[in-house]
C-alpha cells in the first residue's frame, strides 16, 4: 500500500511540522511494517505549466518528432520576459490546446537530469515537456503529462500543481490489518499514535436505502454477505479525471484509465473498499450472484478467457458469467469511452473464497487483496455514495434514487475482558483508564463494568471495520501496540531445573565432532532428488528404497522426492566440489531422511477446539513416514596426501569403514563389519554394519557402474549408518587394570583367502581365553609360500594374568588353544 | 721406571719428588687440553691416570719409603692424583657437552615442513550456531525438543491458528507431499514443534527446538528453499510478554555481547496474540551498530493452547522463532546464503569444529 502524506494529513490533524520519517516510525510503532519512504524527488529551476499552441510535424526522421510553440506566460527572467518556448517532444499523446508541463532551460529533473537549451532534430530545444516518470509521480512514460483544461494558467509554477515536497509512504499490510489498506484506516492508526484528531471519510450521510435500483438475487448467502448497487445515469463520458485524483492514483501505483474507473479506485484507495461498475445498458435481465457451473466460462477485463471452477463465486445476469466476484469484472459488462449509465456495485465476500478464487485464477487485484482480509462490512452504502457523488460533481451524473441492499453483513460480537487483562499479559502496570481509552481510540464502543465477582470488566464492541477482533487476546494486542512494546519490561521467568541435552541428543552431537576431529567436513545439502538416482545407484525396480516420498510441488520439477538416504546429497556435493578443483574429499551429513510405509494412509484432519484424543493423534503421527536420523560419509581422491614424508594413499573402501567405526565408537556402541552385498556398493567390497545380528548400515567402495552413472570420480567410497538404529548405551565400564608383565607372542596363520580377518581373529579371542588382552593383526601375506587360495595372517598377542606374573608354559598353552579354535572354525593353520 | 716389587732404588724416589708430581700435574694438564674430542681423551687418559702413568709410579714407591716419610708423600702423590683426575673430569665435561650439543645440532630438523598429510575436518557452522543456541537455553532451564521435517499439516498449520485458506498454505509458500489429499507438508517452520511438545510434556514446559524448516523459494544470496530455524516456547502460569521481553534480550547478549538488547515491534503471526517481530541490537553491525531483524515472537495465542490441551484461563506462554542460517549470515557478514547448501568445503574449513 503506498499513500501519500498530503492524503493522510486529509483526515488526521497531523502535528505541525511532522516530517515523514516521524510518520513511518509512528507506523512501526503501532504495528504496520513501512517499506520505504519516497520523498517525490525535488526539481529545481524554472517547471512551469505550458500551454501547447503549435504543433509542428517533423517527418525526416526515424520517428515522427514534434516541434511545439508552448504558451509558458510571461515570465521574468534575467528582466527579460520569457517568450513562448520552442520544444522538441517526441511524444504524441497531446494536441493543441493542451496544458503541460514543461521544464525550461536551468531547471533539473529528478535524477539530476539537467535542462538546457539545446539543438536537436536540426532545431533549437528550449526545455523539455515531462512525463509523469520523468517527474518521478509515477511509473507512466508512455506519454508526456496531459493535465485536465483549466487545471492551470500558463506559467503557473509546476512545482506546487505536482505537490512535488509531498513523501509517499509505502506499507507491508498484514492479513490482520485489511482496513489499513486505505487513507481511510492508516489515517486512523496515525491518530492513535499521535494521539490526534481524526476524521472519517466514510462517516456520510447515506440515507435509506428505500429502494432497489437493479433486481438481484442472491443465490450464495455464505459468499456474499452483503451486496449493495447506486446507479448514476447521463455520465458524460468524455469528462477528464481532476488532476488531484490523478495524482493521487499515479502516486498510489494506479495508473488513472477514465473518469468512472478512476473514480471506482479512488475510492477503493480512500475507503478501503474495492467497488465495480456496470454498465448499465449491457446488463441483460436481473443479476444473480451464485457459484459457478463446472464448463462455464468467462472472459474477463484483462482479455483472458476463463474456465471457471464451480467454487467460483460469479456475478450472472441473463447472457451467463459476467463478473469474476471481488476478483475481476467481466469484458462484456465492462466501462467503455462511451460509457453513460453506470451501476456501481459495492459487495462484502467471503475472504477465503476470493482468496482461493484469486490464487486458482493467478489473478492477484487491489480488490482481492483487500477482499481476502476483512473488509468494512458496514461501508458499501458509503462507498457507493462518495462514488456517485465524485461522479456527479466531475463527470455531471444524475445520481439515481434508491439503492439495492441485500443480504446479511457479519458484524463483529462485542468481547468482555477483565479490565486487567492487558496488564496481566505485557507484565506491565498500565494507568488507570488505559484500556478503556485505547479501545475507544480504535473505534470500539466501551462499557465498563464489574464481574459476579467483582472484578473490573470492559465489554468491547468493535467497530465494524475490525472483523479480526473476536477474542480478549485481540484487544489485549490493540492496548499493548498502542501503548507501545518499548513499555513493556524486560524479566526473565522463572524457569524450573532442566535435564539437559537427551541420551540421543548428546550422540548426535559426539557423532559429529568425532567425525570433524577425523578430517570429515560437514555439509548439509538439499534434500530434494531426482527418480532417476534409483536408476543410477542400481536398485532392482522392487527395491524398498525406490519407495519415497514426492513432493507435489518441487522447486526444480526433475526434482520432486525426498530420500531415505543421505547419499544423494553428499554425491552431489562431492561433483559440485571436484567441479571446483577440491578432488580431496572426507564430506558426511547428520540428517533426517523419509522413509514412507508401504501403505500410505492421509494425515487426518482434526478439530482444533480441543486437544486431540490419544487414538486421533495416534493416527495422525502413524500417517507420518518414518524420519530416521542418518549419518553418511563420501570420500574421493587422497585420504593421505603425498609429500615430504613420502607417498599419498588414496582413499578407499577402508576409510568409510573407518568412518562407520568413528561413528559407532562415538556412539558407544561395538559396531561388528561383516561382508555385505548392497547396491550402491562394489559387490565385493561393501561391507554390511551390524550390531549384534542387526543391519544398521553400509560401508565401502562404490558399484563402478554407479561412479560412472553419477559422474564421481573412480573409486569413490561411501559410508551411511541409521543413527537412530544404534542403541542408546548405558555401559558402565569398570575396568581391572593389571599390574603384572605381560607375555607377548606372535602366531602366523594360513587359511583360505575367502576367510575374513574378523573371523579369524574372534576365533583366537575366544580360544585365547581371558589372557587374551590384546590381539592385532600386523602382517597379510599372499604369495607361493602359502600356497594358491591361501593367505598367512599374522598376528601379535598380548597375554596377561590379572593376579599373577604369567608363565611363558602358561602362554603358549592359551596361544595353542587359540589356535586350535581357529583351526577349528576357520580351517586356519599355523604357517610351518 | 719401577714396579712395587722392585727393589728399592734410592735414585727411583726421585719419582715422588714435588718437581716431579707438579710436571707431572702439567703434562696432564696439557695433554687433557689438547684432547680435541672425547677419543683423543681417552687416548691421553693412560698415560697420565693408567697403571704405568708416572703418578701411579710414585704410588707405588711410597711403600718403599721410611714410614715417617710415608705420610707427606702420600699425602702430596694423592693431592697430585686429585689434580690430574680433576682436570681429567674437567675436560671430559667439557668435551662430553660438545658433543651432545654437536649431536643435537647435527640431528636439528626443519620444524616449519607442513604437515597436512590428512586434511583437517569441520562442523558446518549451521549446527555449531544451533547447538550454541540451544545451550543458551539450556543453561536457563530449557529442554531441546525435535520434530520431523515432512509435518502433519495439521501440526504445522490447523494446530497453530492458521485458518484453512490461509495463503501461506498454498503451494505457492509450502513444500505439499503428494498426493494431494496426504495431509503432509515439508514444515515451514520449528512451531509445529511447539505443539508436539505441548501434546507429550507435563507443564510447565520451557523448550527449544532447532531444526531444518522449508519453504518454496528459489534460492538467492538471502533465501533458500530448505533453511534452519531455533524455536522457542515456555508455557506457565502467570508468563507474560515482559518475560518474552527478558528471555530474548537474554539470548541477544549470550549471542552479540553484553551491549546487545531487542526490540520489539507489533506484527502478525497467526500462532501468537499479541505478536511482534523481534530486532536485535548488533553492535558489529556493517557501517555501524544497529538495528538487524531478527525474528517473531509473541504470547502463544490462546487457540493454540487449546489444540494442544492447555487451558489459555490457566496457562500462558510465549514463543519466538529465528532463522539461524540468516543469524549466521547477518553475523559472520556471509555474502550469499546458497554457500550453506553447497556444500563447498572452503565455506566449512575456516569453521573448524566449534564455530
Amino acid at each position: 500500500m503506498r499513500i501519500p502524506v498530503s492524503w493522510l494529513a486529509d483526515h488526521v490533524a497531523l502535528p505541525e511540522g511532522t516530517t515523514p520519517e516521524q510518520i513511518a516510525d509512528a507506523f512501526v510503532r503501532v504495528g504496520l511494517e513501512v517499506e520505504e519512504v519516497h520523498h517525490l524527488a525535488g526539481v529545481t529551476g524554472p517547471l512551469v505549466a505550458g500551454l501547447v499552441m503549435e504543433i509542428e510535424e517533423l517527418t525526416d526522421f526515424k520517428k515522427p518528432i514534434r516541434y511545439c510553440k508552448v504558451d509558458v506566460g510571461n515570465l521574468e527572467e534575467d528582466g527579460e520576459t520569457v517568450k513562448p518556448q520552442m520544444i522538441i517532444c517526441g511524444a504524441r499523446n497531446f494536441r493543441e490546446g493542451d496544458t503541460i508541463v514543461a521544464a525550461l532551460p536551468g531547471c533539473v529533473l529528478p535524477g539530476g537530469f539537467a535542462i538546457s537549451e539545446r539543438k536537436t532534430y536540426g532545431r533549437m530545444s528550449q526545455g523539455m515537456i515531462c512525463s509523469v516518470a520523468e517527474l518521478a509521480l509515477g511509473e507512466d512514460h508512455s506519454g508526456i503529462l496531459v493535465l485536465p483544461s483549466g487545471t492551470a494558467q500558463p506559467g503557473d509554477d509546476a512545482k506546487e500543481l505536482l505537490g512535488l515536497d509531498d513523501a509517499v509512504i509505502e506499507l507491508a499490510v498484514t492479513p490482520d490489518r485489511g482496513y489499513c489498506l486505505s487513507a481511510r484506516g492508516l489515517a486512523r492508526e496515525l491518530a492513535c499514535a499521535f494521539d490526534a484528531d481524526y476524521r472519517d471519510p466514510a462517516m456520510i450521510d447515506v440515507g435509506e436505502a428505500d429502494d432497489a435500483v437493479y433486481p438481484v438475487h442472491v443465490e450464495d448467502l455464505e459468499g456474499c454477505r452483503r451486496f449493495v448497487l447506486r446507479r448514476v445515469t447521463g455520465l458524460d463520458p468524455t469528462s477528464p479525471t481532476p488532476w488531484w485524483m490523478r495524482r493521487r492514483l499515479m502516486l498510489a501505483g494506479i495508473r488513472p484509465i477514465s473518469l468512472a474507473v478512476d473514480v471506482t479506485n479512488y475510492v477503493m484507495l480512500e475507503t478501503g473498499h474495492p467497488l465495480h461498475a456496470f454498465d448499465t445498458t449491457t446488463l441483460r435481465g436481473s443479476l444473480v450472484v451464485r457459484r459457478a457451473n463446472a464448463g462455464e466460462k468467462l472472459s474477463t477485463l484483462d482479455g483472458a478467457s476463463r474456465e471457471l471452477d464451480p467454487d467460483d463465486l460469479i456475478i450472472c445476469d441473463d447472457s451467463g458469467p459476467i463478473s469474476l466476484a471481488g476478483v475481476m469484472g467481466g469484458a462484456s459488462t465492462e466501462i467503455t469511452d462511451s460509457t453513460t449509465d453506470v451501476l456501481l456495485e459495492a459487495a462484502n465476500w467471503e475472504p477465503a473464497t476470493i482468496a482461493r478464487v484469486a490464487r486458482r485464477h493467478k489473478l492477484p487485484s487491489e480488490a482481492s487483496r483487500r477482499f481476502e482480509r476483512l473488509v468494512d462490512p458496514a461501508l458499501p452504502p458509503a462507498a457507493l455514495e462518495l462514488a456517485a457523488q465524485l461522479l456527479s460533481r466531475y463527470g455531471d451524473a444524475r445520481i439515481e434514487r434508491g439503492r439495492t441492499d441485500v443480504g446479511r453483513p457479519l458484524l463483529p460480537a462485542a468481547i468482555a475482558i477483565p479490565l486487567a487483562l492487558p496488564d496481566r499479559v505485557a507484565g506491565v502496570n498500565y494507568g488507570r483508564g488505559v484500556t478503556a481509552r485505547r479501545l475507544s481510540q480504535i473505534g470500539c464502543r466501551i462499557e465498563v463494568g464489574s464481574s459476579d465477582d467483582g472484578t473490573a470488566v470492559v465489554v468491547a464492541d468493535p467497530p465494524t471495520w475490525r472483523g479480526d477482533l473476536n477474542l480478549p487476546a485481540d484487544l489485549v494486542e490493540e492496548v499493548l501496540r498502542l501503548e507501545g512494546y518499548h513499555t513493556i519490561p524486560s524479566v526473565l521467568p522463572p524457569a524450573p531445573a532442566g535435564r539437559g541435552l537427551t541420551a540421543a541428543q548428546r550422540r548426535r552431537r559426539t557423532v559429529s565432532r568425532a567425525l570433524a576431529a577425523t578430517g570429515h567436513v560437514e555439509v548439509l545439502p538439499m534434500p530434494f532428488v531426482s527418480p532417476q538416482t534409483w536408476d543410477a545407484f542400481g536398485l532392482a525396480e522392487d527395491d524398498p528404497r525406490r519407495r519415497t516420498v514426492s513432493l507435489l510441488n518441487p522447486l526444480e520439477a526433475e526434482r520432486p522426492e525426498l530420500a531415505g538416504t543421505l547419499l544423494p546429497g553428499l554425491f552431489d556435493a562431492v561433483q559440485r566440489n571436484v567441479s571446483r578443483g577440491m578432488r580431496d574429499l572426507a564430506l558426511y551429513q547428520v540428517g533426517q531422511v523419509v522413509q514412507p510405509d508401504e501403505r500410505q494412509v492421509p494425515a487426518p484432519d482434526l478439530p482444533v477446539d480441543r486437544r486431540p484424543t490419544d487414538a486421533e493423534l495416534a493416527t495422525l503421527l502413524a500417517a507420518l513416514p518414518k524420519q530416521p536420523l542418518h549419518v553418511a560419509a563420501v570420500f574421493t581422491g587422497q585420504r593421505e596426501r603425498a609429500g615430504w614424508w613420502g607417498k599419498g594413499r588414496a582413499a578407499n573402501w577402508s576409510d568409510a569403514v573407518e568412518a562407520a567405526r568413528t561413528v559407532a565408537r562415538a556412539a558407544g556402541v561395538e559396531l561388528t563389519v561383516t561382508a555385505g552385498e548392497l547396491a550402491p556398493w562394489h559387490p565385493g567390497r561393501c561391507a554390511a554394519l551390524r550390531i549384534g545380528d542387526a543391519v544398521v548400515g553400509h560401508a565401502g567402495e562404490l558399484h563402478p557402474k554407479v561412479v560412472e552413472a553419477l559422474g564421481l570420480p573412480a573409486r569413490t567410497c561411501a559410508m551411511e549408518l541409521d543413527l537412530d538404529g544404534l542403541p542408546l548405551t548405558d555401559e558402565r565400564p569398570s575396568p581391572v587394570v593389571s599390574p603384572y608383565p605381560p607375555v607377548l607372542l606372535d602366531v602366523a596363520l594360513v587359511a583360505d583367502a575367502t576367510v575374513p580377518v574378523a573371523d579369524v581373529t574372534d576365533a583366537i579371542v575366544a580360544g585365547g581365553g581371558d589372557l587374551v588382552e590384546d590381539v592385532r593383526l600386523f602382517d597379510v601375506y599372499t604369495g607361493e609360500q602359502v600356497g594358491e587360495g591361501k593367505r598367512s595372517l599374522a598376528f601379535s598377542l598380548r597375554l596377561r594374568a590379572p593376579d599373577r606374573t604369567l608363565t611363558v608354559e602358561e602362554a603358549t598353552e592359551a596361544r595353542d588353544a587359540a589356535v586350535a579354535l581357529a583351526a577349528e572354525r576357520t580351517g586356519a593353520a599355523l604357517r610351518g | 721406571m719401577s714396579g712395587a716389587n722392585d727393589p728399592y732404588d734410592p735414585k727411583e724416589v726421585a719419582a715422588l719428588s714435588p718437581a716431579t708430581l707438579t710436571a707431572a700435574v702439567e703434562q696432564a694438564g696439557k695433554d687433557f687440553a689438547a684432547a680435541a674430542d672425547l677419543d683423543a681423551l681417552a687416548a691421553v687418559k693412560p698415560a697420565h691416570l693408567g697403571d704405568r702413568s708416572p703418578l701411579m709410579t710414585a704410588r707405588r714407591e711410597i711403600g718403599a719409603l721410611p714410614p715417617q716419610a710415608r705420610s707427606e708423600a702420600g699425602k702430596r702423590v694423592n693431592e697430585t692424583r686429585v689434580a690430574v683426575q680433576t682436570a681429567y673430569d674437567e675436560r671430559l665435561a667439557v668435551l662430553r657437552a660438545e658433543r651432545d650439543e654437536h649431536v643435537l645440532r647435527e640431528e636439528a630438523v626443519d620444524v616449519t615442513l607442513p604437515w597436512d598429510r590428512v586434511q583437517p575436518g569441520a562442523r558446518h557452522p549451521v549446527s555449531t550456531l544451533s547447538e550454541y543456541v540451544a545451550d543458551v537455553f539450556v543453561a536457563m532451564g530449557y529442554e531441546v525438543a525435535d520434530g520431523p521435517e515432512v509435518e502433519a499439516e495439521w501440526l504445522n498449520f490447523d494446530a497453530l491458528n492458521f485458518v484453512k485458506d490461509h495463503p501461506a498454505r498454498t503451494m505457492q509458500d509450502t513444500f505439499h507431499v503428494a498426493p494431494a489429499d496426504s495431509g503432509l507438508v515439508l514444515r515451514t517452520h520449528t512451531s509445529p514443534v511447539q505443539i508436539r511438545a505441548l501434546l507429550t510434556r507435563d507443564l510447565p514446559v520451557y523448550v527449544v527446538a532447532p531444526g531444518r524448516t522449508y519453504r518454496s523459494d528459489e534460492p538467492d544470496a538471502t533465501h533458500l528453499p530448505a533453511f534452519n530455524q531455533i524455536e522457542g516456547l515456555a508455557v506457565d502460569k502467570g508468563i507474560t510478554m515482559a518475560h518474552l521481553k527478558g528471555t530474548l534480550d537474554a539470548f541477544a547478549r549470550a549471542m552479540f555481547g553484553e551491549n546487545s538488547r531487542t526490540r520489539l515491534r507489533p506484527a502478525f503471526f497467526p500462532f501468537v496474540e499479541p505478536g511482534a517481530e523481534v530486532d536485535v541490537w548488533f553492535p558489529e553491525k556493517k557501517g555501524g551498530a544497529g538495528w538487524v531483524e531478527w525474528g517473531g515472537c509473541g504470547m502463544v495465542h490462546p487457540n493454540v493452547l487449546r489444540a494442544s490441551g492447555v487451558d489459555p484461563e490457566v496457562y500462558s506462554g510465549f514463543a519466538f522463532g529465528m532463522g539461524v542460517d540468516r543469524t549466521l549470515q547477518f553475523r559472520n557478514g556471509i555474502s550469499d546464503m546458497r554457500y550453506m547448501v553447497e556444500g563447498d568445503v572452503r565455506f566449512t574449513l575456516p569453521f573448524g569444529t566449534e564455530a
